[in-house]
């Protein structure tokens, strides 16, 4: 079975490597939305060091969002998620692979870019860590949340503005604790607890979340 | 007597027709007796003069939006677990109510928000996270309505209505600590803590009234359901037919 989820994960990053255009528009969503707040708001630095762990927060739950519709499409199109569904791999454990390989080319990057950008809105170098931390946490359990709506819109008209229909209302509680932990931190009071929270969340939505994607999968292809 | 023979439409069918006939009777008194309680029984109260009177739509509003979506996620999940049909549509009739009560909480919420608070809106814990849930029930909505096949349709929003379940009480806390944390709500929801008998009674009754509204209209909608969805066949025939 691990050799099956190797070949998954190896599999989906080969192919976003062949593809790079995909990865990097992602990212360059992210940057831009960041970048067009300081253009909305003003430059004023006091407020624009407030917002900063919630403009990027919010940037990237959308850029997130916006690469979920890749998650099974090709697949489905091709026949290869099919395939998937007849093996003897359990789906749940197959679904899990496909979202960390996806977390890798499309949260990741998002994760290793935001400090730069923080340092646009002059947040506090000292609170990077957390910011990041908390990204780090917190993007997968996105693309396991978002993996759930990815799958349920497989193949439907109209499917990207649905799907951002069924997830955000979902996202919200990542988002508010999320941005929460580097507010907090610079606040003084320390972002230990969000970060816990949001691991917490992270293993809920790593156990429950494959499971029910993988329903919604046998659901939309039946 | 046999409960799964209420199980197929054809038989319920019926008995949805009278039943929704004498839960919307029961609705009709429940609101009366409710508004007369509320509108000239109902002490006027002392902080808040005249205007507290909207907590008798708005309360029992708030109440039936969440306990709605428990019931819509009660059929959702049965229909999943044993594959009846009629359980999907019961699911899928008592989401556009749950919605309108959701919009009516929030709506009379920001209309009684306005003289007492001197705001239309604050992003107070139970204000936001019954936004949500109106959100969540559009996704449901819309999902099922984007999904041509309606067997497909109720099993994703099955799958759909029970993950939102799951959801409901994080939601609910996240958005709490949210506000706790940043700084202490500005206004606070809390009544005052001796409420009049009267006032208690007559939010109780307009709940029931809501109640056995929620019951009448979602079957009626289950009966257009029904009838659209069984179109084909033989019985439907007869009962357009008949009616005709």
């Amino acid at each position: 079975m691990m050799a099956a989820l190797h070949c998954v994960i190896h599999r989906d990053l080969l192919l976003a490597v062949r593809r790079s255009s995909d990865v990097l528009t992602v990212l360059l969503f992210f940057v831009i939305v960041v970048s067009l707040f300081p253009l909305g708001v003003g430059p004023d630095p006091a407020l624009l060091r407030t917002i900063a762990p919630g403009v990027i927060w919010v940037a990237a739950l959308l850029a997130s969002m916006l690469a979920l519709n890749r998650m099974f499409a090709a697949d489905h199109a091709d026949g290869t998620l099919e395939q998937m569904l007849l093996g003897v791999t359990p789906l749940g454990m197959t679904v899990a692979a496909k979202v960390l390989a996806h977390w890798l080319v499309s949260g990741l990057p998002l994760v290793l870019i935001s400090p730069v950008l923080a340092l646009q809105f002059d947040f506090s170098q000292e609170f990077l860590g957390t910011l990041m931390l908390s990204l780090f946490l917190g993007t997968p359990v996105l693309s396991l949340i978002g993996a759930i709506g990815a799958a349920l819109t497989l193949g439907l008209r109209g499917a990207g503005a649905l799907l951002s229909l069924l997830v955000l209302p979902l996202y919200v509680p990542v988002l508010i604790i999320g941005a929460g932990a580097a507010e907090s931190a610079v606040s003084g009071l320390g972002g230990q607890a969000q970060l816990l929270l949001l691991g917490a969340l992270l293993v809920l939505a790593g156990a429950f979340a494959p499971w029910a994607a993988a329903v919604a999968l046998r659901i939309s292809t039946e | 007597m046999n409960w799964f023979k209420y199980s197929s439409p054809q038989s319920f069918f019926p008995l949805a027709g009278t039943l929704a006939f004498w839960f919307g009777a029961l609705a009709l008194a429940a609101c009366a007796a409710g508004l007369y309680i509320g509108f000239f029984r109902a002490p006027t109260d002392a902080q808040q003069g005249e205007a507290y009177r909207i907590i008798f739509i708005h309360v029992p509003a708030a109440w039936m939006s969440m306990f709605l979506y428990l019931v819509m996620a009660f059929w959702a999940g049965l229909g999943l677990a044993f594959n009846t049909r009629l359980s999907g549509m019961m699911a899928s009739a008592i989401a556009p109510t749950g919605a309108l009560f959701t919009f009516l909480a929030l709506w009379t919420g920001s209309l009684w928000g306005k003289p007492t608070w001197g705001t239309w809106w604050v992003w107070d814990a139970r204000l936001t996270s019954e936004l949500i849930l109106l959100f969540l029930y559009f996704g449901f909505m819309a999902l099922q309505a984007a999904i041509d096949d309606p067997r497909r349709a109720d099993k994703a929003g099955a799958v759909l209505a029970l993950v939102g379940v799951v959801n409901i009480p994080i939601i609910y806390f996240s958005v709490k600590w949210w506000n706790t944390l940043h700084q202490g709500a500005s206004v606070s929801l809390t009544k005052a803590p001796t409420m009049a008998a009267t006032m208690l009674a007559g939010m109780i009754v307009m709940a029931f009234g809501f109640w056995f509204y929620s019951i009448a209209a979602a079957l009626m909608r289950a009966r257009c359901i029904m009838l659209e969805r069984e179109r084909a066949s033989d019985w439907t025939v007869e009962y357009a037919r008949g009616s005709a």
